[in-house]
């Protein structure tokens, strides 16, 4: 796909992650908006997959450590055709298959791990990619990680055992839009220097902008070429990227929009991608 | 009156290592995580055989059981044992999250379980393991009684069964009494000694302790019906109401506290169904100690002795 068709797609993808925040009346807007490029590229240019057969067993596979950005994986998924569109819009909601954090008992089609409690994805990410490796898989195993999230100590255990058993079909990518709902993760708990922390764990780290479509397919591209090294993309993304007047405003972390902030959101949306 | 005679004093981690070893022979997607502990839960003896198949993570259990959940939902089976300690506590969440809400076949082993490990003390006995994992959703708790139980007790719970299940054993040698070829069902408890006055149910080492105070009460003209409770989750519910219509009376026994262990979930399912008088032989909400492990059963009441005591008071409250 190209870029500007990439492009369009995202555009439907954030403004669907307003509805059906909306629609549900809560949830995490600030990061589901910040990380609508990286699964757009992810799902429409660079994961091997096919959605009408979501367990073939040679797709790469994603798993979404921070499960409370649910919003972005499922707009994705449902425009790359794993499920309707219009399921949507029962996020949240008593018996729907979109919980507010995945959850694979309630059968969701390309949900690959319930997970939402932080810090735990890199781990089964790791789990995967050892029997990958194993098994002599072609296949990746792409990790979604929030900054915020890396100061759970799991993360380095984990990321400690990827480099210790060369796990190169192992890619972590890293949203550092350097907030989290206390504040500015510096504030918070400091993590920089970040891509020096990965390196000296024995991680390949590339740096790249999560908003930017061609750095990040070469980010991925890159990643995919390295031999005998974990590898980790640190993406900086912008909570609430789209919506002009919630980016990078941590209080839109864990908030949804109200029927008339979403009209406006959408608007907003519109005038971004006319830019 | 069933008589038993032990075989000799084994550890029931040595049957745990002989399980994973065999049920491993029969099925190659069995894989074995190391948590640097690996001969001292008796996953040596895997190791060895199948050095490819077993993957060492270090001290980090937490990354243990993470990766445990990345791997079964690859198409392998894992076993992960360390002290219980660390295996069930330690861990909670991530069995909670990544292995139970996914439900997935994994064998979490908790080694050195309960107040036998001896000399360690406090820090490394495995006292509230039960209650813990017997608390989340689709967890199986399986607790055998010696050394042939938990080889044959482990193979089980690897090629004949299918989910999240703790199993859990000792560090401590312990009389290794039940027989080779018994028959042996995960959720199916077994009744080692008939009898109408009481019941004693328990699990673990406290078996063995069981029939002992069930030998004693005999020369007192006492009938004891006594029951491994191998299983503590999902609990035989056939056996316990059983034994509550038909002897009206329970002691259960456990090398855990007696808060949400064992005796909780028997005492759930009676009160609810058949109540009749119980008491409970347990860690009385305590830390253990160092110490030998037979001094430390008699000090914390974990003795044959202490539960024939219970037995007798008991039968004082039975209706
Ligand atoms: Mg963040």
């Amino acid at each position: 796909m190209d870029i500007e068709s990439l492009e369009r797609v995202s555009k439907i993808i954030r403004t669907d992650i307003v509805k059906s925040l909306a629609k549900a009346g809560s949830g995490h807007l600030g990061g589901s908006l910040g990380m609508a490029d990286i699964f757009t590229v992810l799902y429409f240019h660079a994961l091997q997959h096919h959605p009408e057969d979501p367990e073939w067993e040679d797709r790469d596979r994603l798993i979404l450590s921070i499960g409370h950005i649910s919003p972005v994986l499922y707009a994705t998924l449902a425009h790359a055709g794993y499920f309707p569109v219009e399921e949507l819009l029962t996020l949240r909601k008593l018996g729907s298959r979109l919980q507010g954090h995945p959850g694979r008992e309630h059968g969701l089609p390309g949900i690959e791990l319930s997970a939402g409690s932080l810090g735990q994805g890199l781990s089964v990410a790791v789990g995967m990619a050892l029997a990958g490796k194993m098994d002599e898989k072609k296949w990746n195993v792409f990790c979604i990680n929030g900054d915020g999230e890396l100061q759970e100590g799991s993360i380095w255990e984990a990321a400690m055992s990827a480099s210790h058993h060369k796990l190169d079909n192992l890619i972590s990518i890293v949203d550092r839009n350097g907030v989290q709902i206390d504040g500015k993760t510096e504030d918070v708990m400091g993590l920089e220097p970040l891509i020096e922390k990965w390196r000296s764990f024995g991680w390949h780290a590339i740096s790249c902008d999560g908003h930017n479509m061609e750095d990040l397919i070469y980010a991925i591209e890159e990643a995919r070429y390295v031999e005998g090294k974990p590898i980790v993309i640190l993406a900086t993304t912008k909570m609430g990227k789209g919506v002009s007047s919630i980016e990078d405003d941590h209080h839109w972390h864990g908030k949804a929009p109200t029927e008339s902030e979403a009209i406006k959101f959408i608007k907003e949306i519109e005038e971004y991608y006319q830019d | 009156m069933a008589q038993y005679v032990t075989k000799g004093f084994v550890a029931t981690r040595q049957g745990f290592g002989e399980g994973v070893l065999e049920a491993a022979r029969r099925n190659k997607r069995i894989l074995g995580i190391g948590a640097d502990i690996t001969g001292s839960v008796g996953m040596d003896l895997f190791a060895a055989e199948y050095p490819e198949r077993f993957i060492s993570l270090g001290i980090a259990e937490q990354n243990c059981v993470g990766a445990v959940a990345g791997l079964a939902l690859s198409g392998k089976i894992p076993v992960f044992a360390t002290y219980g300690v660390f295996s069930a506590l330690r861990t909670t969440d991530f069995i909670r999250i990544s292995i139970c809400y996914n439900n997935l076949h994994a064998l979490i082993g908790g080694a050195h379980a309960g107040i036998s490990v001896g000399p360690d003390g406090a820090t490394h006995q495995a006292l509230e393991d039960i209650a813990v994992m017997r608390a989340l959703p689709n967890m199986t708790v399986v607790s055998p009684c010696d050394a042939t139980q938990t080889r044959i007790a482990t193979i089980a719970c690897l090629n004949r069964f299918s989910g999240p299940v703790y199993l859990r054993f000792g560090r401590a040698p312990v009389p290794d009494f039940t027989s080779e070829n018994q028959h042996f069902e995960i959720g199916k408890a077994q009744i080692l000694s008939r009898g109408s006055d009481a019941t004693i149910i328990a699990t673990g080492h406290m078996v063995w302790e069981a029939l002992e105070a069930a030998n004693t009460l005999n020369q007192d003209g006492l009938k004891i019906r006594v029951i491994n409770m191998h299983t503590i989750k999902p609990l035989d519910h056939d056996a316990v109401l059983k034994a509550a219509m038909e002897t009206g009376a329970i002691v259960t026994a456990e090398e855990h506290q007696v808060t949400g262990g064992l005796g909780s979930a028997v005492a759930e399912f009676i009160t609810q169904n058949h109540p009749v008088p119980m008491e409970f032989v347990g860690m009385k909400d305590r830390f253990g100690e160092s110490g030998e492990p037979e001094k430390l059963m008699e000090k914390y009441g974990l003795s044959a002795s202490n539960i024939a005591m219970h037995v007798k008071k008991v039968l004082k409250r039975k209706y």
